[in-house]
C-alpha cells in the first residue's frame, strides 16, 4: 500500500518535472560543464492515449521500410483507428554528408556529389552550383552553353516528374501508369546518355559552361520522343485522371492553402497547386528563360488533385519548351574558358534554379582556396514534405500515403 | 467400392486440383500482368518460365518455418489453415459435370457462402496474432469488408434463385439449358444482368481483388495481413487467395454462364463439358486480373459506404424485381 502510493507520488514528480523541463538542447555552460541534452520522451506530439470514445490510439512507424515512402522516410503516424492523429517525418536514413564531403574537392569534382543529391533531376542541382561559382568568378558565360542547360534541364523535367506521376499511381495502387512512365522516361535517359555519357549521374554542367558540347544524334532522337510525347500523356491522363477511383482518391484530399503553403516555404508544384503562382524561371530568370515563352500553371483548391494537374501540365509545358529550345539552338562555344582549377575570391554566392520539385538552390562560402568553405544546398522537398506535420492529421493511412506522394519528394535531396 | 474410399477419393482429387489450380493460377496472373505492364513476365525457368511456379513452390517448401517472437503462437500457426481450409471445402460443391461432382448438396450455393465466410476468422486471426500493427490493422480491414460485401454477394445470386427454384447448383446449370429464339443460350447472364453487375462488384471485393484489395494494400499496409508470415505459411494465404478467385469465377461461370453447358451442342460428352466450364471459369479469372492490373485501390470508408448504402439497397431492390416479374409471368 505505502510503496504503491510513493511510486504514485515518483511518477507525478517524474511527469511534472519532465513537463517543467521539456526538451533541453544540452551543450556547454559558461562555467565549462557539459550539459547532457534531455531529450522529449517519445513523439514531440506525445499521444494522446485515449479519446472521448475510449479507443487506444496507435502509434506505428511508417517506414524507412515501407514500399510507399519513396525511399527511406520514417513517418510517424498516431492513429485512431484508421484516422491520422498526428504525423511526424523522421528523416536522415539517407544522409550521405553531401555538404561535408563537398568542402574537400575541388570546385570541378562537386558536380558528382551533388547529382547523388536529387538523383532524378541532377542537371538541376548541378545548374544551380556552376551559377553560385560564375557568380563568385565573374565568369560571362557563353550563350550556346545556357541553351544547352535549359535544353537537358528540360528533358531532366520531364524525366523526373514521368517517376512521380509513376509513383504516385503506385502509392494509389495503379501498377500499370508506373511501366508505362518508366518506358517513356527511358527514352530520356538515352538521351541524356548520349549528350552526358550517364543516365542520371551526369556531372555535365561545369562552371564555365557544359562539358561537352550537343553530339549531332541528339536533335532527332529528342524530336523522335516528343512526337510520341503528346499521345502518351493524353494515355496516363485517361488511365489516372479518366479513372472514378482514382478522382475520388484525389479530390479533396491533402488540402494545403495558400497561406500554410508559403509559411512552409513549399515551392515548385507544390506551392503553386495552392493557387500561388510562383516560379523561379519566372521570378528571379536565369539563362535563357526569359527569351522563352511558357506558362506557369496554378491550381486553386491545393488538394492532390491539383497539384496532379499542375504536375501534367508542367509536362506538357516542358515538352513545349524543349521544342522552342531545339529550333533556337544557336551555334557558339559550349563553353567560357576558365581555369584548369577554380579559385573564387573569397565571398559568398547564392544561386536557385526550378527543380522539378521547386526552388532549389545552392550556396557557396568560398575562402579564396581550390575548396568551397561551406557549401548548402536548399532542398524544395524538404520543405515540401516538412508541411505534412499540418496537413496529414485528419486524413486516414490511405490518404497520407496520395498526400505524400503528390508533395513528390526525393529523399536523396532531402537528407543530402 | 467402399464408400468411405470414394469420398477419400473425391476429396483428394478436390485437393489435387486446388493445388494444380495455383500452380497454373500465379503462372498465369503473373504473365497477364506482366503484359499488361509491358514486361514479360517470367521466362527464364522452363519455356516462357513455365516452371516458375515449380521452381517458387520448391522454394517455399525448403525455406525455413520461420516464427517471429512475440506472436501468438498458436493462432499464428493455425490461422493459414483456417483460410485454407474453407476455400478447398467450397471446392466440392463445384459440378463440373452431371456425371463430375465432387458432392450433389441440394444447397450447394447457400454451402459455397457460408463456408467462404469463415476465411475473415481467419485472416483476423493472422492479423491479430502476427503482434504487428500494420497486420493488425490489415485483418480488421479484411473483416469489416469481407461482412460487408458478402451480404450483397449472397443477395445478388438470389434473382437466380428465385427462376431457378433451387439452391443447388446443378439445378441451377439444369435450368439454363436449351434456346431462346433458336440461338441465344438460355443463361441467367442475360435476364439477370444487374445482378451479374452486383456479382463481380461484390465478388472482387470478396476476393480481395484491386481496386477491392484493402487488407494488403501494399502501398499502404505494406502486405497487410501477411506482413510476418514466410515460406509455407504465407504459401497457404496465397493459395487459398487464388483457389478463391477461381470458385467465384466457377460460381459465376454456373450461376450466370451455364455451367458446363456448351452453347448450341446438347449432347456434348462429359471430358468436353467439363472442359467447357474450365474455359468459362478462366476467362473469368482473366477478366479479374486485367481489372487488377489496371484500376487503382478505392479507400476503406469509402470501400465500406459503397458496400452497405449502394450495393445492399441494390441487390435488394433487384430481388424485388426479379420476384415482381416472376409473379407476373406466371
Amino acid at each position: 500500500m505505502n510503496d504503491a502510493a510513493e511510486r504514485a507520488e515518483e511518477v507525478a514528480a517524474d511527469s511534472a518535472v519532465a513537463d517543467e523541463v521539456g526538451h533541453v538542447p544540452g551543450g556547454v555552460t559558461a562555467e565549462g560543464e557539459l550539459v547532457a541534452p534531455v531529450l522529449p520522451k517519445g513523439l514531440r506530439r506525445v499521444p494522446r492515449g485515449v479519446d472521448e470514445v475510449a479507443t487506444e490510439h496507435l502509434v506505428v512507424n511508417m517506414g524507412p521500410q515501407h514500399p510507399s515512402t519513396h525511399g527511406v522516410l520514417h513517418i510517424l503516424l498516431e492513429l485512431d483507428g484508421e484516422e491520422i492523429i498526428a504525423a511526424e517525418a523522421s528523416l536522415g536514413y539517407l544522409h550521405r554528408g553531401i555538404e561535408k564531403l563537398s568542402e574537400h574537392r575541388r570546385y570541378a569534382h562537386i558536380g558528382t556529389l551533388l547529382d547523388r543529391a536529387d538523383y532524378l533531376s541532377g542537371i538541376h542541382t548541378e545548374t544551380a552550383f556552376a551559377m553560385a561559382v560564375e557568380r563568385m568568378l565573374e565568369i560571362e558565360v557563353p550563350e550556346k552553353a545556357w541553351w544547352i542547360r535549359c535544353l537537358l534541364a528540360e528533358v531532366n523535367r520531364i524525366a523526373s516528374h514521368l517517376v512521380w506521376l509513376g509513383t504516385f499511381g503506385l502509392d494509389i495502387g495503379a501498377m500499370g501508369p508506373f511501366l508505362y512512365c518508366l518506358r517513356d522516361r527511358e527514352q530520356l535517359l538515352d538521351i541524356l546518355e548520349t549528350v552526358t555519357g550517364a543516365r542520371m549521374m551526369f556531372n555535365y554542367v561545369r562552371p564555365g559552361g557544359v562539358l561537352m558540347d550537343l553530339p549531332p544524334e541528339t536533335e532527332p532522337m529528342i524530336r523522335k520522343f516528343l512526337s510520341t510525347f503528346d499521345k502518351y500523356m493524353s494515355e496516363y491522363d485517361e488511365l489516372l485522371s479518366g479513372n472514378e477511383i482514382f478522382l475520388r482518391r484525389v479530390k479533396g484530399i491533402g488540402i494545403i492553402s495558400p497561406e500554410t503553403a508559403v509559411a512552409f516555404g513549399l515551392t515548385g508544384a507544390s506551392l503553386r497547386g495552392s493557387g500561388f503562382g510562383w516560379d523561379v524561371r519566372k521570378e528571379r530568370p536565369y539563362g535563357i528563360y526569359p527569351e522563352l515563352d511558357f506558362d506557369i500553371p496554378v491550381g486553386s483548391v491545393g488538394d492532390c488533385w491539383d497539384r496532379y494537374v499542375v504536375r501534367m501540365e508542367e509536362m506538357r509545358w516542358a515538352a513545349k519548351l524543349t521544342t522552342q529550345l531545339l529550333d533556337g539552338m544557336p551555334a557558339g562555344d559550349f563553353t567560357a574558358k576558365v581555369p584548369r582549377v577554380l579559385r573564387p575570391p573569397a565571398g559568398e554566392a547564392y544561386a536557385a534554379v526550378e527543380s522539378p520539385r521547386g526552388e532549389l538552390g545552392v550556396h557557396v562560402i568560398s575562402d579564396g582556396s581550390d575548396k568551397p568553405y561551406r557549401l548548402k544546398i536548399r532542398p524544395p522537398a524538404l520543405y515540401n514534405l516538412a508541411v505534412i506535420d499540418e496537413v496529414l492529421p485528419g486524413y486516414k493511412i490511405a490518404d497520407a500515403v496520395a498526400i505524400v506522394g503528390s508533395l513528390d519528394i526525393v529523399l536523396g535531396e532531402i537528407d543530402r | 467400392m467402399s464408400p468411405y474410399l470414394e469420398v477419400l477419393l473425391k476429396a483428394l482429387a478436390a485437393l489435387g486440383l486446388m493445388l494444380v489450380n495455383g500452380v497454373v493460377l500465379i503462372y498465369m496472373l503473373r504473365k497477364v500482368l506482366g503484359h499488361f505492364h509491358l514486361r514479360l513476365g517470367p521466362m527464364r525457368v522452363g519455356w516462357h518460365g513455365t516452371l516458375q511456379t515449380i521452381a517458387d513452390v520448391v522454394k517455399l517448401l525448403t525455406k525455413e518455418d520461420f516464427n517471429p517472437s512475440l506472436t501468438d503462437k498458436a493462432l499464428f500457426v493455425v490461422a493459414p489453415f483456417v483460410v485454407f481450409v474453407p476455400s478447398f471445402m467450397a471446392y466440392l460443391a463445384l459440378p463440373f459435370h452431371e456425371s463430375l461432382k465432387f458432392a450433389d448438396l441440394d444447397n450447394g450455393l447457400f454451402y459455397v457462402f457460408g463456408v467462404l465466410a469463415i476465411v475473415p476468422v481467419g485472416v483476423l486471426m493472422a492479423g491479430w496474432a502476427s503482434n504487428s500493427k500494420w497486420s493488425l490493422i490489415g485483418g480488421m480491414r479484411a473483416t469489416a469488408q469481407q461482412i460487408a460485401y458478402e451480404v450483397p454477394l449472397l443477395l445478388s445470386v438470389l434473382g437466380v434463385v428465385l427462376i431457378a427454384g433451387s439452391l443447388n447448383l446443378a439445378e441451377i446449370v439444369r435450368t439454363q439449358q436449351g434456346l431462346w429464339l433458336g440461338f441465344i443460350p438460355r443463361w441467367y447472364i442475360i435476364p439477370q444482368f444487374p445482378a451479374f453487375v452486383l456479382f463481380l462488384i461484390a465478388g472482387l471485393a470478396e476476393l480481395n481483388q484491386t481496386p477491392f484489395d484493402m487488407s494488403e494494400a501494399e502501398s499502404e499496409l505494406v502486405a497487410g495481413f501477411v506482413n510476418e508470415y514466410s515460406g509455407m505459411k504465407f504459401a497457404f494465404f496465397f493459395l487459398a487467395e487464388f483457389s478463391n478467385s477461381f470458385i467465384i469465377s466457377a460460381l459465376a461461370a454456373t450461376v450466370f454462364f451455364g455451367g458446363w453447358l456448351v452453347p448450341w451442342y446438347p449432347d456434348a460428352p462429359a471430358w468436353l463439358c467439363a472442359m467447357v466450364f474450365l474455359i468459362k471459369t478462366y476467362v473469368g479469372i482473366f477478366v479479374l486480373m486485367w481489372i487488377r492490373g489496371t484500376l487503382p485501390r478505392i479507400r476503406i470508408d469509402q470501400l465500406l459506404a459503397y458496400g452497405w448504402k449502394v450495393l445492399i439497397p441494390a441487390s435488394l431492390v433487384w430481388i424485388l424485381v426479379t420476384g415482381f416479374v416472376l409473379k407476373a409471368v406466371a
